[in-house]
């Protein structure tokens, strides 16, 4: 009987071995590694690792302006994120809401350019700022402003905010989605309600929409954080983080430091710090979605 | 005549006349902003089938005699068949090995007893809530160099596997948590073991939430970049997305050939995208506001 017992268990743990297995190596063991390696000096390579205690951490903290820099120019396009991006995309959700026509189509194709790769979409966008062939170039032309026309990716002066602009183009249709989503989750009889009495579309907007919108604003706020401070791929294939240190993020700054100087001790510190910056946000996005549940 | 019924008349003309600009503008608007979604991948599909020569001054949008036979190039010459091959390989093997695990893994959170079961799972979906994996790529390259993975299709595999998994467990187990057990149950009593039961039964009811892992998960596969660099670099492993970075790198003024491995690249996405895009933005909205 026992015997039989013991053999059930086995088999049921049997179903969540695999799982089990992949999770320990491939996350909970990187997880705790990362720790042990921001105290050493390691190289990547050398057989032997010396302990150097907090001295990582406090030449990142003291002595890294380039990493400070890449987390501002993350912060830069973050913040138009927040900003621009999510106004065009609330702006957009709430044309679609109503009843209008072709409201499905509008939706498939703003949803288009988010479920492009990052590669994919930064290749095309480096041909529209080319300084020699770019069509930005040709339509300035074309509309007689040759005086702004530029090499915009290479230019210190614009390459933060062109790639931030291919950023936001790739991001604006999930932040619609979500935001159209929220609003049809809203009651229509509230706003018959409210037109019955006599509101204006603004006023509408503030005392019944936004109320109720609040939560969603909130996770697309925080969602939006976290994925664009972890920017990579559109900052790889256009500008690799030039001109100088101009488009540099946290991410090519620790893969450069890793696998460029291979200083994996110093890099995994910066991984560290920049993950616990993450985190700190994934809670308040915890948080926030407990609350979002209550209401 | 009654004056009143007129101005009533002039007013219900003003309402209409209001109504129609509004929805002109409106419509103009989601218009400019659809073409600017559009436009890009339509240039990038009419360069593809212009010349090296005529590809920087000719800005058509419809050229004139498409060279069709760039795709052939792209697709031989310049290794893109190679890459689309890998990436077909590994998003087949990542999404049934995400499928299969996770649902086995659920399966046994929502019905098996043991103990543990509770912990295990909080452990294993807790990657779900804390998106820092971009912070460990450091220890999972260093642990990948260990196991001998770097550069094997396996090193790009099992860590794309691990990084669904909570996910679809998450999903799975919700889905079954909802299913009535009664059938399993029967099929228990009639001596089926639990694997056949999970199998059988458990497994062909979930298709609808399989199917919306494996949507999520074809997609992020197809899309990944940063452990494809990390991993490989013998082209012949590389998947399109590090094909497109090489073969930028190496012949940077190729555009028409660069253009078409990017609409080699874009068309299955697009494809499945366009089929299946219910699902898909339901799916999206239901992850986010459950969050």
């Amino acid at each position: 009987m026992n015997l039989h017992k013991l053999r059930n268990l086995i088999g049921n743990y049997l179903f969540v071995i695999p799982a089990l297995v992949l999770f320990f190596t491939f996350s909970l063991y990187p997880f705790f590694k990362v720790f042990q390696l921001s105290v050493t000096d390691w190289d990547g390579i050398s057989p032997t690792m010396h302990y150097v205690g907090f001295e990582n951490f406090v030449d990142l903290f003291t002595d890294n302006p380039v990493f400070w820099l890449s987390m501002k120019n993350a912060g830069y396009v973050t913040f138009l994120a927040l900003t621009a991006q999510n106004l065009l995309a609330l702006l957009l959700a709430l044309l679609c809401d109503r009843e209008i026509k072709g409201g499905n189509v509008y939706r498939v194709i703003f949803y288009m350019p988010p479920v492009l790769s990052g590669i994919v979409v930064g290749l095309i966008w480096n041909w529209i700022y080319d300084g020699n062939y770019g069509l930005l170039n040709h339509f300035l032309e074309f509309i007689g402003l040759q005086e702004f026309t530029r090499a915009w990716l290479s230019d210190s002066k614009t390459a933060l905010t062109a790639v931030s602009v291919i950023h936001m183009w790739k991001g604006f249709g999930w932040g619609f989605i979500i935001f159209l989503a929220g609003l049809q989750s809203i009651p229509r009889e509230l706003y018959e309600a409210a037109r019955v009495d006599g509101a204006s579309s603004w006023v509408v907007f503030k005392n019944i929409t936004a109320p109720l919108m609040i939560p969603v604003f909130m996770l697309v706020s925080i969602l939006t954080i976290l994925g664009t401070m972890q920017i990579f791929d559109i900052i790889i294939s256009t500008t690799g983080g030039g001109p100088g240190y101009h488009t540099e993020v946290p991410i090519t700054r620790i893969l450069s430091t890793m696998i460029g100087s291979s200083k994996f001790g110093y890099a995994s510190v910066m991984g560290v710090v920049f993950g616990l910056i993450l985190l700190a946000i994934s809670m308040i996005q915890i948080h926030v979605s407990r609350m979002m549940r209550q209401v | 005549m009654d004056p009143v019924s007129v101005t009533d008349n002039l007013e219900i003309n003003y309402e209409k006349i209001k109504r129609v600009t509004v929805s002109f503008f409106t419509h103009l608007f989601l218009v400019v902003v659809s073409v600017s979604c559009i436009f890009p991948l339509w240039w990038a599909f009419a360069s593809s089938l212009k010349t090296q020569e005529t590809v920087f001054n000719d800005l058509s949008l419809f050229p004139k005699n498409p060279q069709w036979q760039n795709y052939y190039v792209a697709w031989t010459k310049a290794d893109f068949g190679l890459y689309f091959l890998n990436s077909l390989f590994y998003t087949v093997t990542v999404v049934l090995g995400v499928i299969l695990i996770s649902s086995m893994a659920a399966y046994a959170f929502s019905r098996l007893q043991f103990p543990g079961r509770n912990a295990l799972f909080l452990v294993l979906i807790s990657t779900m809530m804390i998106p820092i994996q971009s912070a460990s790529i450091i220890p999972l390259f260093v642990l990948l160099n260990k196991l001998h993975l770097i550069n094997t299709q396996l090193g790009y595999i099992l860590p794309q596997i691990n990084g669904g998994l909570a996910l679809g467990i998450f999903l799975l187990k919700t889905f079954f948590d909802d299913l009535p057990k009664e059938l399993e149950d029967s099929a228990r009593i009639d001596g089926c073991g639990r694997f056949r039961v999970y199998w059988h039964i458990a497994l062909p009811l979930a298709r609808p939430a399989i199917a919306v892992l494996a949507i999520f998960n074809i997609l992020a596969v197809w899309n990944e970049y940063l452990l494809a660099m990390l991993v490989l670099s013998s082209k012949s492993l590389m998947p399109l997305q590090r094909g497109l970075m090489v073969f930028q790198g190496a012949h940077i003024t190729q555009y028409p050939l660069l253009m078409a491995g990017i609409v080699i690249t874009v068309l299955p996405v697009l494809a499945v995208y366009l089929l299946l895009q219910k699902h898909i933005i339901k799916g999206i909205t239901a992850g986010a506001v459950k969050g």
